[in-house]
């Protein structure tokens, strides 16, 4: 699978309602982030934790968010960030125009 | 022990080891009666847990310390440890067991803080084990949350005007904080300079400091 995601894109985390081994924290589903790096492609852990370890691989990212959008009484520097790693089926494009603002 | 003391535990961290009167510890008389079944079926060998456990054990802060304080001294090496942590720690025959290792570098500008919020993914082939605090349930669910208060309780006050990164280390990257050299420090060996490098400023809990005596 090739990553879908660029640095820079906007994209926003899926609330995909599954459960068992999901390595996406609840915090950051529904919000609004930038893809900061693209890590390479990663055996998917809620395949792996039920044995499922023939694929397919999947593209894997890090995301940074806006600490102040994640928690809205944030009181830290407006430019504090979260970085998180994101799987590519659980991210959605936002706005593609807006690549390396 | 009642539904009631159950509820009052989950308040309290749980113990490490549970050691009866005769000093038995509960866990491992199940570990043990475990091991003799697998070894009895040939599934495992003799000693084969333990030596395990020992290389799981064994390696260490010093290792962390040692790649930090060799990009202090030399930024081409801090260049490509920067872009590709894993090489750049093969360099010095540092291995790393890890998918990848992403180095983040702390500045008079930004400063960068290490959690697992999920559980407590960590750079274990470099820096050993992860501290107690940093598997705590407080920890992991305040980093991400209010990151500046965590830090002010390990006495480490970030200026307002320095930018805070949190990184939540929740899936196959591990991290590893590149603080930043102290001041002073330009005639001082990079064995000395390693020597100066902790635990928690590579996670990103303190910084690095020159110590009176040296």
């Amino acid at each position: 699978m090739k990553p879908r995601f660029d640095t820079g894109d906007k994209v926003m985390v899926l609330e995909l309602g599954k459960s068992g081994h999901i390595r996406v924290p609840f915090y950051v589903r529904g919000h609004v982030g930038t893809v900061i790096h693209r890590c390479g492609v990663f055996l998917n852990p809620e395949d792996l934790a039920v044995g499922n370890v023939a694929g397919p691989v999947v593209p894997l990212y890090r995301v940074g968010f806006w600490m102040n959008q994640l928690w809205p009484d944030y009181d830290g520097n407006a430019l504090d960030m979260l970085y998180v790693e994101i799987y590519d089926h659980w991210l959605a494009m936002v706005d593609k125009s807006a690549v390396a603002a | 022990m009642s539904n009631d003391d159950d509820e009052h535990d989950h308040d309290h961290h749980e113990p490490l080891v549970v050691e009866d009167e005769q000093g038995n510890i509960e866990g491992q008389i199940v570990i043990n009666a475990l091991q003799n079944l697998l070894v009895e079926r040939n599934l495992i060998a003799p000693g084969e847990v333990r030596r395990e456990i020992e290389k799981i054990e064994s390696p260490g802060v010093h290792l962390g310390a040692k790649i930090v304080a060799r990009a202090w001294v030399d930024n081409a090496y801090k260049a490509r440890l920067l872009a590709d942590g894993k090489s750049a720690a093969a360099e010095l025959g540092i291995g790393v067991g890890e998918a990848q290792l992403i180095v983040v570098e702390n500045s008079e500008k930004l400063h960068n803080l290490i959690c697992c919020t999920l559980c407590s993914c960590y750079p274990r082939s470099i820096l050993g084990q992860p501290p107690s605090w940093y598997i705590s349930k407080a920890y992991r669910a305040r980093a991400v949350r209010e990151p500046r208060a965590v830090l002010s309780e390990f006495d480490l006050h970030i200026p307002d005007d320095v930018q805070l990164i949190v990184h939540d280390s929740n899936a196959d990257m591990r991290y590893l904080v590149l603080p930043a050299r102290p001041a002073g420090t330009e005639f001082v060996s990079e064995q000395r300079l390693a020597e100066l490098v902790t635990r928690d400023c590579m996670i990103g809990a303190a910084v690095v400091e020159l110590k009176a005596a040296s």
